[in-house]
Formats: structure tokens, C-alpha cells, sequence
């Protein structure tokens, strides 16, 4: 199957434990629990209210309502949903806060051009 | 400096209710002063040591500048620092504070938030938390607090800060995040009141202070490493 025709996210469900490195060339919903390293260059990154991740994650768009605890590069945009928690850098062109989440780190917008 | 801490509301006399989320607006001539330095071409580094503002990450984001933030007040909560001090009474442990916060090896900030922490942390973590922003500021970096006057009074409800534009703050009532902080889900509690001498002792290490005065019993306080 080519991946990058399918619609739906490839899926980490509530009860799945990861640990190691993850990486792919589609886009992920993360609902469980994952440990290691998270690789989704070009592609979009989603922890779901219930996901608990332990990470670096790269990706195009990163999309946090759960648990982060990790650095996030995040090509074109971070978002952190109200019920997140996340610990760690930021690192994006685009970052959205909802009210309500908790963030504990560094947000470095790197937009094109931008002044150094 | 006068203490606050175990008061509550006279019997009878109820705090009014301040629904949470509430927000109301100031005008804040500290944060017009600072407004100076973060028009700079500059990327400068900045600390917000309040609750998570989006509204701080993204003014500050969109001048170009780093934003770290650190909701200190909520880290001080953490059942893990209590201990006894000498007399047997509860204190928090600012040792294992300061090794589980305010932690940025290699990171010199040019502008601190500090907001309204100091009147609102555990007495044992002020002077130590100051301590540590000192080391952690560059020479000529500023810091901004606020403080509340005498008259404001026990039960001065704790705000969260947003910015709003160059010289006016959005105020959101804090609720708890912790579940089993000391203050309840009531919120935090005012701890003491400092006067401007007290002000002036617990930043002497830094290189000047300017004090602004506002009409809600706050003074501001613009301090300069």
C-alpha cells in the first residue's frame, strides 16, 4: 500500500506501549504510550488526549493533547491542545497555545528570513 | 515586611467570588519601560516564570525573540518539597527546588517575568529563587515584578499576566493545576506584603531598581542585573 495516498492516520492505541524508534512516511496518532524517538519528516504527528510520550519528535506538524515530554521540531507548526502537557523545546515556524496548556521549556519561531 | 500567610477572609465578611477565567485589564508602566529593550533588532532571550500565556509566546515570538517558560508558582506546589524546618514546622526544600527548576546550563536571559511570584511563593523559596535569576540574567537584563501594597490587603486574589500590547496586561485569575498543592483549589493565597526597603534588600545584588506605582496597590518593579 502506498502510505502517502491513505487518509487516515497509522494509529497508536490506549493500550499500546513503544519503545525504541519510530519513524514513517505517513501520519501518526499516538494514544498509548511511547518511549524513544519519534521521525515523521513531512508528515503529521498527533498525541491524542490519552497518549503519553516520552520523545524527541520530528515532524511537519506536531499536534499535542496528551503528555509530551521531549524536545519538538516541528517544520511547519506545533500545536498544543488545552488538555496538553508538554515539557521540552520547541522548535517551528508556527506555533498555536491553546488556554489551558501547560508548557515548560523554550519556543524558538524560526520563520524564514528571520532576524538571528 | 508583613506576613499573610494562614489568614483567610473574616467570618462573615467573604472574599468576594471571582469567577475563574475571569479576566480584567492594567495598564502597566513597567512593562512600557521593558516594551524599550524588546523593541530591539536583537533576538533577545526572554523567561516568562508564569502561568503558560500563550498570548506572552506569541507577542514575544512574533518580535523575534526566544520565549522560555516555567510556571514557577505551580512547581512550588509539589508535595515532594515539603519538610520540616528546626521548629518542626512545614517548609519547602529549595535545594531540590532549584534542582528541578530554573535549570538552563549555558542560557543567560535578557529579560525575566517574574510577575507577582514573590508575594505569592512559600517564604523559604523567595530569597533562593532570587539568587538563582540573578545568575541566570546577563549583565544589563531585566527583570519585572510586581508587589502588592499594604493596602491591598489578605485576600488580593493571584493573577496570571497576559500581554496585551506594549504597555497594557490582560489579568487571569489562577486556579490550581495540582492536585493536593497546600492552598486548596481556592487558589493562592497573598503571603506577605513587602515594603519598598524589603524590595530593595531582596534585589541588592542587582545593579539598580525603579519602582512605578500603580492605582491597584501593585508597584511595579523594574530591576537591572
Amino acid at each position: 500500500m502506498d502510505a502517502s495516498k491513505t487518509t487516515d492516520p497509522a494509529h497508536i492505541g490506549r493500550s499500546v506501549t513503544v519503545k525504541g524508534e519510530l519513524s514513517g512516511s505517513e501520519d501518526l496518532f499516538i494514544d498509548g504510550q511511547v518511549e524513544g524517538t519519534i521521525e515523521l519528516k513531512g508528515n503529521s504527528l498527533t498525541i491524542g488526549p490519552h497518549g503519553q510520550v516520552k520523545a524527541n519528535v520530528n515532524a511537519k506538524d506536531v499536534t499535542v493533547q496528551g503528555k509530551l515530554e521531549g524536545n519538538i521540531q516541528a517544520s511547519e507548526r506545533a500545536e498544543l491542545k488545552k488538555t496538553a502537557v508538554a515539557v521540552g523545546d520547541i522548535i517551528t515556524q508556527r506555533v498555536a497555545i491553546e488556554e489551558g496548556a501547560y508548557f515548560k521549556g523554550k519556543v524558538d519561531v524560526q520563520r524564514e528570513g528571520s532576524k538571528k | 515586611m508583613k506576613f499573610f500567610r494562614g489568614s483567610a477572609a473574616s467570618p462573615g465578611q467573604p472574599a468576594p467570588a471571582r469567577p475563574a477565567g475571569q479576566r480584567l485589564t492594567r495598564r502597566s508602566s513597567g512593562l512600557a519601560e521593558l516594551t524599550k529593550l524588546l523593541a530591539s533588532e536583537e533576538t533577545l532571550c526572554v523567561l516568562d516564570l508564569g502561568s503558560t500565556s500563550a498570548a506572552n509566546i506569541l507577542y514575544l515570538t512574533e518580535r523575534g525573540h526566544k520565549i522560555y517558560s516555567e510556571d514557577l508558582l505551580d512547581a512550588s506546589t509539589d508535595p515532594a518539597l515539603v519538610i520540616e524546618d528546626d521548629l518542626g514546622k512545614p517548609t519547602l526544600d529549595s535545594k531540590i527546588f532549584l534542582t528541578e527548576n530554573l535549570v538552563y546550563t549555558g542560557t543567560q536571559f535578557d529579560v525575566v517575568l517574574f510577575w507577582n511570584l514573590a508575594d505569592y511563593m512559600d517564604e523559604s523559596l523567595v530569597k533562593p529563587v532570587i539568587g538563582r535569576l540573578w545568575s541566570l540574567i546577563r549583565p544589563g537584563g531585566m527583570l519585572l515584578a510586581f508587589f502588592h501594597t499594604r493596602e491591598a490587603g489578605p485576600d488580593s486574589p493571584c493573577y496570571r499576566f497576559h500581554i496585551v500590547n506594549n504597555d497594557t496586561l490582560e489579568m487571569q485569575l489562577i486556579e490550581a493545576r495540582r492536585e493536593g498543592r497546600p492552598a486548596s483549589a481556592a487558589g493562592f493565597q497573598l503571603q506577605r506584603v513587602f515594603n519598598n526597603r524589603h524590595i530593595e534588600n531582596l534585589f541588592r545584588d542587582f545593579s539598580s531598581i525603579k519602582f512605578f506605582l500603580a492605582r491597584d496597590n501593585i508597584r511595579e518593579v523594574l530591576v537591572v542585573r
